[in-house]
Protein backbone atom coordinates (compact mmCIF):
# COMPACT_ATOMS: atom_id res chain seq x y z
CA UNK A 1 0.00 0.00 0.00
CA UNK A 2 1.37 3.39 -1.19
CA UNK A 3 -0.16 5.99 0.95
CA UNK A 4 0.43 9.86 -0.26
CA UNK A 5 0.60 12.46 3.14
CA UNK A 6 -0.35 15.89 2.37
CA UNK A 7 0.28 18.51 4.25
CA UNK A 8 -1.17 21.59 4.38
CA UNK A 9 -1.24 23.50 7.66
CA UNK A 10 1.50 25.06 8.54
CA UNK A 11 3.62 26.29 11.67
CA UNK A 12 0.74 24.86 13.94
CA UNK A 13 2.44 24.13 17.64
CA UNK A 14 5.97 23.73 15.71
CA UNK A 15 7.79 25.23 18.64
CA UNK A 16 6.06 22.95 20.62
CA UNK A 17 6.53 20.24 19.42
CA UNK A 18 10.05 21.02 18.02
CA UNK A 19 9.06 20.00 14.16
CA UNK A 20 6.29 19.74 12.16
CA UNK A 21 3.46 16.91 13.78
CA UNK A 22 3.22 15.29 10.40
CA UNK A 23 6.72 15.25 8.53
CA UNK A 24 7.28 13.69 12.17
CA UNK A 25 5.08 11.05 12.12
CA UNK A 26 6.04 10.30 8.20
CA UNK A 27 9.78 10.02 9.52
CA UNK A 28 8.52 7.37 12.30
CA UNK A 29 6.22 5.71 9.60
CA UNK A 30 8.73 5.30 7.38
CA UNK A 31 10.90 3.85 9.79
CA UNK A 32 8.24 1.16 10.88
CA UNK A 33 8.42 0.16 6.75
CA UNK A 34 5.58 2.36 5.60
CA UNK A 35 5.81 3.63 1.63
CA UNK A 36 4.93 6.97 1.51
CA UNK A 37 5.28 10.60 -0.01
CA UNK A 38 4.68 13.63 0.98
CA UNK A 39 3.07 16.51 -0.85
CA UNK A 40 3.70 20.12 0.61
CA UNK A 41 0.76 22.62 -0.74
CA UNK A 42 -0.98 25.86 1.07
CA UNK A 43 1.13 27.25 3.26
CA UNK A 44 3.10 24.44 4.28
CA UNK A 45 5.18 24.86 0.97
CA UNK A 46 6.83 27.00 3.42
CA UNK A 47 8.53 24.58 4.74
CA UNK A 48 10.63 24.44 2.20
CA UNK A 49 12.56 27.49 2.62
CA UNK A 50 16.45 27.62 3.30
CA UNK A 51 17.28 29.88 6.15
CA UNK A 52 14.59 29.74 8.57
CA UNK A 53 15.54 30.22 12.10
CA UNK A 54 13.20 29.87 15.13
CA UNK A 55 16.03 30.04 17.61
CA UNK A 56 15.96 31.98 20.76
CA UNK A 57 12.36 32.12 22.52
CA UNK A 58 12.78 32.35 26.50
CA UNK A 59 9.87 32.14 28.90
CA UNK A 60 11.30 34.11 31.96
CA UNK A 61 14.40 31.77 32.65
CA UNK A 62 13.20 28.75 30.71
CA UNK A 63 14.87 28.61 27.26
CA UNK A 64 13.89 26.55 23.67
CA UNK A 65 16.87 24.93 22.85
CA UNK A 66 15.91 22.73 20.16
CA UNK A 67 13.95 25.04 17.88
CA UNK A 68 12.38 23.25 14.35
CA UNK A 69 14.57 21.96 11.35
CA UNK A 70 11.99 22.06 9.02
CA UNK A 71 13.42 22.29 5.83
CA UNK A 72 16.50 19.78 7.82
CA UNK A 73 13.62 17.70 8.28
CA UNK A 74 12.16 17.26 4.74
CA UNK A 75 15.68 16.88 3.45
CA UNK A 76 16.77 13.88 6.03
CA UNK A 77 13.20 12.78 5.16
CA UNK A 78 13.90 12.73 1.29
CA UNK A 79 17.31 11.14 2.08
CA UNK A 80 15.07 7.88 3.38
CA UNK A 81 14.08 7.76 -0.08
CA UNK A 82 10.71 9.63 0.33
CA UNK A 83 9.51 12.20 -2.56
CA UNK A 84 8.57 15.22 -1.14
CA UNK A 85 6.08 16.93 -3.50
CA UNK A 86 5.92 20.74 -3.38
CA UNK A 87 2.63 22.86 -5.41
CA UNK A 88 4.76 25.66 -7.50
CA UNK A 89 1.32 27.36 -7.84
CA UNK A 90 1.14 28.28 -3.52
CA UNK A 91 4.97 29.04 -4.16
CA UNK A 92 4.01 31.39 -6.71
CA UNK A 93 0.97 33.01 -4.61
CA UNK A 94 3.41 33.24 -1.70
CA UNK A 95 6.37 34.86 -4.01
CA UNK A 96 8.23 32.13 -2.98
CA UNK A 97 11.50 31.88 -5.44
CA UNK A 98 12.72 28.22 -5.97
CA UNK A 99 16.35 29.36 -5.19
CA UNK A 100 14.81 30.21 -1.77
CA UNK A 101 14.12 26.21 -1.57
CA UNK A 102 15.81 23.10 -0.55
CA UNK A 103 17.06 20.74 -3.26
CA UNK A 104 15.08 17.33 -4.22
CA UNK A 105 11.98 18.33 -3.87
CA UNK A 106 9.58 17.44 -6.77
CA UNK A 107 7.61 20.38 -7.89
CA UNK A 108 4.29 20.05 -9.42
CA UNK A 109 1.60 21.82 -10.89
CA UNK A 110 -1.68 22.12 -9.99
CA UNK A 111 -2.24 20.60 -13.37
CA UNK A 112 -0.15 17.66 -12.18
CA UNK A 113 -2.14 17.14 -9.02
CA UNK A 114 -4.37 14.44 -10.41
CA UNK A 115 -2.25 12.68 -11.75
CA UNK A 116 -0.22 12.43 -8.68
CA UNK A 117 -2.82 11.67 -6.75
CA UNK A 118 -3.71 8.62 -8.91
CA UNK A 119 -0.20 7.19 -8.06
CA UNK A 120 -1.33 6.43 -4.91
CA UNK A 121 -3.64 3.88 -3.24
CA UNK A 122 -4.62 6.54 -0.67
CA UNK A 123 -4.37 9.82 0.10
CA UNK A 124 -3.93 11.13 3.47
CA UNK A 125 -5.02 15.00 3.97
CA UNK A 126 -3.43 16.42 7.30
CA UNK B 1 -10.21 4.73 -12.49
CA UNK B 2 -10.87 5.21 -9.14
CA UNK B 3 -14.15 6.54 -6.34
CA UNK B 4 -13.09 9.34 -4.92
CA UNK B 5 -14.99 10.77 -1.79
CA UNK B 6 -14.16 14.44 -1.22
CA UNK B 7 -15.09 15.84 2.81
CA UNK B 8 -15.16 19.93 3.08
CA UNK B 9 -15.54 20.33 6.51
CA UNK B 10 -14.49 24.27 6.44
CA UNK B 11 -16.45 27.49 6.45
CA UNK B 12 -16.25 28.33 2.57
CA UNK B 13 -16.51 32.12 4.34
CA UNK B 14 -13.42 31.46 6.08
CA UNK B 15 -11.55 29.16 4.08
CA UNK B 16 -10.91 30.14 0.53
CA UNK B 17 -9.45 26.66 -0.04
CA UNK B 18 -12.90 25.20 -0.11
CA UNK B 19 -12.97 26.75 -3.76
CA UNK B 20 -9.81 24.42 -4.54
CA UNK B 21 -11.21 21.25 -2.82
CA UNK B 22 -14.68 22.00 -5.35
CA UNK B 23 -11.98 22.13 -8.32
CA UNK B 24 -9.76 19.40 -8.02
CA UNK B 25 -13.28 17.66 -7.58
CA UNK B 26 -14.37 19.12 -11.09
CA UNK B 27 -10.89 17.75 -12.28
CA UNK B 28 -11.08 13.97 -11.20
CA UNK B 29 -14.53 14.02 -12.64
CA UNK B 30 -13.47 15.46 -15.80
CA UNK B 31 -10.29 12.54 -15.66
CA UNK B 32 -13.10 9.90 -15.64
CA UNK B 33 -12.99 9.17 -11.85
CA UNK B 34 -16.13 8.92 -9.97
CA UNK B 35 -16.35 11.84 -7.38
CA UNK B 36 -18.68 13.06 -4.56
CA UNK B 37 -17.94 15.89 -2.95
CA UNK B 38 -19.29 15.63 0.89
CA UNK B 39 -19.83 19.15 2.44
CA UNK B 40 -20.62 18.73 6.58
CA UNK B 41 -19.91 20.70 9.66
CA UNK B 42 -19.43 24.54 8.55
CA UNK B 43 -19.35 23.27 5.06
CA UNK B 44 -23.23 22.86 5.20
CA UNK B 45 -23.24 26.87 4.78
CA UNK B 46 -22.30 26.42 1.38
CA UNK B 47 -25.52 24.58 1.26
CA UNK B 48 -28.14 27.54 0.54
CA UNK B 49 -29.87 28.14 -2.84
CA UNK B 50 -29.02 32.23 -1.67
CA UNK B 51 -25.21 31.51 -0.23
CA UNK B 52 -22.37 33.58 -2.55
CA UNK B 53 -19.81 30.76 -2.54
CA UNK B 54 -19.90 27.88 -5.55
CA UNK B 55 -21.57 27.63 -8.25
CA UNK B 56 -22.53 23.76 -8.23
CA UNK B 57 -24.24 23.43 -11.49
CA UNK B 58 -20.94 22.61 -13.70
CA UNK B 59 -19.67 20.31 -10.72
CA UNK B 60 -23.31 18.44 -10.71
CA UNK B 61 -23.14 18.67 -14.73
CA UNK B 62 -19.15 16.86 -15.04
CA UNK B 63 -20.42 14.28 -12.89
CA UNK B 64 -19.64 14.88 -9.08
CA UNK B 65 -22.22 14.17 -6.66
CA UNK B 66 -22.27 16.99 -4.16
CA UNK B 67 -24.26 15.88 -0.63
CA UNK B 68 -24.18 17.95 2.35
CA UNK B 69 -24.54 16.04 5.84
CA UNK B 70 -28.66 15.66 7.01
CA UNK B 71 -27.49 16.65 10.30
CA UNK B 72 -25.58 19.58 9.68
CA UNK B 73 -28.34 21.09 7.77
CA UNK B 74 -30.74 20.18 10.61
CA UNK B 75 -28.39 21.82 13.18
CA UNK B 76 -28.13 25.09 11.39
CA UNK B 77 -31.41 25.18 10.51
CA UNK B 78 -31.80 24.70 6.63
CA UNK B 79 -34.18 22.94 5.16
CA UNK B 80 -34.50 21.26 1.80
CA UNK B 81 -36.27 23.38 0.33
CA UNK B 82 -33.55 25.57 0.55
CA UNK B 83 -30.49 23.76 -0.89
CA UNK B 84 -28.29 25.32 -3.91
CA UNK B 85 -29.57 23.53 -7.20
CA UNK B 86 -27.81 20.15 -7.73
CA UNK B 87 -27.01 19.32 -3.60
CA UNK B 88 -28.80 16.85 -2.10
CA UNK B 89 -28.73 15.99 1.54
CA UNK B 90 -27.50 12.61 3.18
CA UNK B 91 -26.13 10.62 6.24
CA UNK B 92 -23.01 10.14 7.35
CA UNK B 93 -23.54 6.48 6.32
CA UNK B 94 -22.59 7.60 2.94
CA UNK B 95 -18.96 8.42 3.63
CA UNK B 96 -18.21 4.67 6.03
CA UNK B 97 -19.83 3.55 2.47
CA UNK B 98 -17.45 4.91 0.89
CA UNK B 99 -14.63 3.63 3.28
CA UNK B 100 -15.90 0.09 3.15
CA UNK B 101 -15.65 0.59 -0.45
CA UNK B 102 -12.22 1.52 -0.85
CA UNK B 103 -12.93 4.79 -2.24
CA UNK B 104 -10.31 7.47 -2.02
CA UNK B 105 -11.32 9.45 1.04
CA UNK B 106 -10.05 12.52 1.58
CA UNK B 107 -10.70 14.87 4.66
CA UNK B 108 -10.29 18.56 4.27
CA UNK C 1 -24.63 -11.01 9.94
CA UNK C 2 -22.54 -7.77 9.25
CA UNK C 3 -19.59 -7.57 6.46
CA UNK C 4 -16.28 -7.77 8.70
CA UNK C 5 -14.96 -4.68 7.31
CA UNK C 6 -11.79 -3.36 8.86
CA UNK C 7 -11.36 1.11 9.21
CA UNK C 8 -8.95 3.21 10.56
CA UNK C 9 -9.16 6.16 12.20
CA UNK C 10 -6.78 8.77 12.87
CA UNK C 11 -7.35 11.73 14.96
CA UNK C 12 -5.94 14.66 15.80
CA UNK C 13 -8.20 16.98 17.66
CA UNK C 14 -8.29 17.43 21.44
CA UNK C 15 -11.51 17.64 23.03
CA UNK C 16 -14.18 20.49 23.49
CA UNK C 17 -12.37 22.21 20.37
CA UNK C 18 -13.59 21.68 17.33
CA UNK C 19 -16.81 20.09 15.22
CA UNK C 20 -14.00 17.60 14.12
CA UNK C 21 -14.42 15.06 17.54
CA UNK C 22 -18.71 14.82 17.13
CA UNK C 23 -18.45 14.23 13.06
CA UNK C 24 -14.95 11.51 14.38
CA UNK C 25 -17.98 9.90 16.83
CA UNK C 26 -20.86 9.69 14.56
CA UNK C 27 -18.73 8.14 11.66
CA UNK C 28 -17.17 5.46 14.37
CA UNK C 29 -21.05 5.16 16.07
CA UNK C 30 -22.26 4.12 12.23
CA UNK C 31 -19.25 1.85 12.15
CA UNK C 32 -19.88 0.12 15.24
CA UNK C 33 -23.21 -0.40 14.81
CA UNK C 34 -22.29 -2.24 11.25
CA UNK C 35 -20.73 -4.63 13.62
CA UNK C 36 -16.75 -3.48 11.51
CA UNK C 37 -13.49 -3.38 12.96
CA UNK C 38 -12.75 -0.37 13.94
CA UNK C 39 -8.58 1.21 15.02
CA UNK C 40 -8.51 4.24 16.48
CA UNK C 41 -4.85 5.83 16.05
CA UNK C 42 -5.42 9.24 18.60
CA UNK C 43 -2.77 11.51 17.72
CA UNK C 44 -1.56 14.76 19.11
CA UNK C 45 -5.21 16.36 20.97
CA UNK C 46 -6.87 13.37 20.49
CA UNK C 47 -5.11 11.83 23.42
CA UNK C 48 -7.12 13.65 26.14
CA UNK C 49 -10.68 12.28 24.12
CA UNK C 50 -10.33 9.20 26.27
CA UNK C 51 -8.87 10.89 29.41
CA UNK C 52 -10.35 8.90 32.44
CA UNK C 53 -10.42 12.09 34.63
CA UNK C 54 -12.98 14.09 32.74
CA UNK C 55 -15.82 15.49 34.87
CA UNK C 56 -19.03 16.52 34.53
CA UNK C 57 -20.48 20.11 35.50
CA UNK C 58 -23.38 21.84 36.19
CA UNK C 59 -24.38 24.96 34.70
CA UNK C 60 -25.27 28.23 36.27
CA UNK C 61 -26.42 29.69 32.69
CA UNK C 62 -28.71 27.04 31.42
CA UNK C 63 -30.28 26.32 35.44
CA UNK C 64 -29.15 22.81 35.75
CA UNK C 65 -27.72 20.92 38.12
CA UNK C 66 -24.68 18.48 37.26
CA UNK C 67 -27.33 15.74 37.04
CA UNK C 68 -29.37 18.12 34.46
CA UNK C 69 -26.90 19.24 32.23
CA UNK C 70 -25.58 15.83 31.55
CA UNK C 71 -22.39 17.28 30.71
CA UNK C 72 -20.78 15.30 27.24
CA UNK C 73 -17.73 13.34 28.13
CA UNK C 74 -15.51 11.92 25.62
CA UNK C 75 -14.33 9.35 27.86
CA UNK C 76 -18.16 8.06 28.08
CA UNK C 77 -18.62 8.11 24.23
CA UNK C 78 -16.20 6.42 23.88
CA UNK C 79 -16.43 3.95 26.17
CA UNK C 80 -20.19 3.44 24.75
CA UNK C 81 -18.76 3.07 21.17
CA UNK C 82 -16.37 0.49 22.27
CA UNK C 83 -19.41 -1.18 24.27
CA UNK C 84 -21.53 -1.12 20.68
CA UNK C 85 -18.85 -2.20 18.56
CA UNK C 86 -18.36 -5.42 20.89
CA UNK C 87 -22.61 -5.45 20.73
CA UNK C 88 -22.51 -5.76 17.11
CA UNK C 89 -19.90 -8.48 16.58
CA UNK C 90 -16.70 -6.20 15.90
CA UNK C 91 -14.00 -4.40 17.93
CA UNK C 92 -12.71 -0.59 18.63
CA UNK C 93 -9.27 -1.02 19.21
CA UNK C 94 -7.92 2.82 20.31
CA UNK C 95 -4.55 3.89 20.88
CA UNK C 96 -3.13 6.78 22.36
CA UNK C 97 0.13 8.33 20.84
CA UNK C 98 2.32 7.33 23.64
CA UNK C 99 4.64 9.96 22.91
CA UNK C 100 1.58 12.52 22.60
CA UNK C 101 0.42 11.11 26.10
CA UNK C 102 3.64 11.94 27.41
CA UNK C 103 3.51 15.76 26.66
CA UNK C 104 0.39 15.91 28.06
CA UNK C 105 0.19 14.55 30.76
CA UNK C 106 -2.71 12.16 29.32
CA UNK C 107 -1.48 8.93 31.05
CA UNK C 108 -4.93 8.12 32.74
CA UNK C 109 -7.14 6.62 30.22
CA UNK C 110 -9.98 4.46 30.38
CA UNK C 111 -10.10 1.19 30.45
CA UNK C 112 -9.29 -0.41 26.77
CA UNK C 113 -7.54 2.55 25.95
CA UNK C 114 -3.97 0.98 25.00
CA UNK C 115 -0.27 3.34 24.21
CA UNK C 116 1.27 2.84 20.72
CA UNK C 117 3.65 4.68 17.98
CA UNK C 118 3.33 5.38 15.01
CA UNK C 119 4.40 1.97 14.23
CA UNK C 120 0.95 1.05 14.87
CA UNK C 121 -0.81 3.64 12.74
CA UNK C 122 0.67 1.89 9.98
CA UNK C 123 -0.02 -1.48 10.86
CA UNK C 124 -3.94 -0.29 11.28
CA UNK C 125 -3.62 1.25 7.93
CA UNK C 126 -2.19 -1.95 6.32
CA UNK C 127 -4.62 -4.15 7.92
CA UNK C 128 -7.62 -2.12 7.21
CA UNK C 129 -9.68 -2.14 4.33
CA UNK C 130 -9.73 2.14 4.29
CA UNK C 131 -8.40 4.63 6.77
CA UNK C 132 -9.95 8.31 7.03
CA UNK C 133 -7.55 10.55 8.63
CA UNK C 134 -9.18 13.58 10.24
CA UNK C 135 -6.97 16.43 10.59
CA UNK C 136 -6.83 18.98 13.08
CA UNK C 137 -6.05 23.03 11.98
Amino acid sequence: MKVLNVIATAYRATLEEQDDTVVWLSHAMKGAGADLDVLLRGSAVNYAVKGQDAAGLRFGDEPQTQPPQLAGDLSSLMEKGVTVYVMDDDLQARGIQRDELISGLEHISRDDVVGVLDRYDQVWHW
Amino acid sequence: MSNYLLIESRDPFECSDVEGVCWLAGELAQTGHKVTLFFLQNGALTARAGAETTDFEPLTASGVEVLVDDFALRERGIGNAQLADGIKPASLEVIVDHLADGSKVIWH
Amino acid sequence: MAENKTLTFALMDPPFENARSTTAFRLLDIAAKRGYNINVFAYEGAVSLPFALQEAHPNAVHGRDVEEENHPLPRKYIAALMQSAADNGGTLDWVNCGLCVDERGMGEAIEGVRRGSPADFWAFAEGSDNTLVIPTK
